[in-house]
């Protein structure tokens, strides 16, 4: 599988994940939400930037209840909730904003 | 339905790069995590190179795990056995190992540090007690 | 007839470094890499037999030690530190290699 942004292809797997990391861009993520009829907005791009920090420091994409847990101590309580969460990302905070993300599945997420 | 918790150890022993055991294990727990149970990891023999800090696998092309551990914490895994005899016998200390924490939700978020260095002895004790033990 | 042996299971999980060891002959080379760097560190039973063999040279791969954590400090004196180069150059000049796995 592949997804067409930039003017690049880029490869994915089998449920969409980017293959390669490190050719993750900002224009991934938009095309990758286009095609799940979502429009980024600041509130989206402040959970995929944080997943990418997340990844950085710690070599893993967080399971969503960690991500709840950690978006609340850093973004503010009334975003660390899965309502919140949820509502950015229907499929899922962890599954879909991690896809976006340019980050593999997350680590225990079952 | 009755929940009962249980005391789950998983027993790490094998060097961290040579073999893929540390980093399957390291998986194992993050996804065991989920279930909500007493989760400690111990670390004996070659197990205890898996948390000797400053790894940098730059120069070998392989994915360095080391920054993994830090985000048990994150997990609620927050025991971490590490046994001393085995450091010693490979002229290591407590020194040479990363400084994992995890922030205690019962004490105001404090932090506080994830190993814990315990004699043989004390570790074949703690063994003792679980419920389930996966080797690695 | 010189021999360069490599070494590259950790000395403390398989018998190969005590093994390499015990057949190395003065004249030949010792090279630590992977898992065999372990052997390297200084103030271990395995890095007393290291010192206590003489006659022969003992190398370890630092892009190996430096992706285990293992600072250059701590390894033992008079064993030298190489890079991949370093390992080539090793095997060319000696007439073979055994390899200790």
């Amino acid at each position: 599988m592949a997804i067409e942004a930039n003017g690049k292809t880029f490869e994915t797997d089998e449920e969409g994940y980017l293959t390669n990391l490190g050719e993750w861009e900002p224009a991934v993520a938009e095309e990758m939400a286009k095609e799940d009829d979502l429009e980024l907005t600041d509130e989206h791009w402040e959970i995929i930037n944080f997943l990418r920090e997340y990844y950085e420091e710690y070599q893993i994409a967080p399971a969503v209840r960690v991500l709840t847990k950690a978006v609340g101590k850093r973004l503010g309580k009334e975003k660390g909730n899965s309502k919140y969460l949820y509502a950015l990302f229907p499929y899922g905070p962890g599954k879909q904003a991690c896809r976006f993300a340019g980050l593999p599945k997350p680590t225990g997420c079952i | 339905m009755s929940e009962q918790i249980k005391k789950f150890m998983y027993i790490n022993r094998r060097a961290p790069y040579g073999t893929i055991y540390a980093w399957e294990s390291l998986e194992v727990v993050l996804i065991g995590a989920a279930f909500d149970q007493d989760v400690s990891l111990a670390f004996m023999d070659d197990g205890v190179y898996q948390l000797i800090k400053g790894q940098d696998t730059s120069e070998v092309d392989m994915k360095n795990f080391s920054p993994t551990y830090q985000a048990l914490g994150d997990y609620d895994v927050t025991k971490l056995f590490v046994e001393k005899e085995s450091l010693e016998e490979r002229g290591l200390t407590l020194e040479d190992l990363m400084p994992l924490t995890y922030e205690d939700e019962d004490d105001d978020w404090a932090e506080k540090a994830s190993i814990r260095l315990v004699s043989r002895a004390e570790l074949a004790d703690i063994l003792e007690q679980q419920d389930v033990i996966f080797s690695f | 007839m010189s021999t360069l042996h490599t070494v590259n299971k950790s000395p403390f999980e398989k018998s190969s470094m005590e093994s390499c060891l015990a057949y190395a002959k003065a004249g030949s080379s010792v090279l630590l890499y992977e898992d065999g760097i372990y052997g390297a560190i200084k103030g271990t039973t395995v890095a007393e037999k290291v010192t206590a063999k003489n006659g022969v040279n003992f190398y370890v791969l630092g892009p190996d030690l430096k992706a285990r954590g293992v600072s250059e400090d701590k390894v033992v004196d008079g064993i030298e530190i190489v890079d991949y180069a370093k390992f080539v150059t090793l095997a060319a000049e000696n007439d073979k290699v055994q390899a200790w796995v």
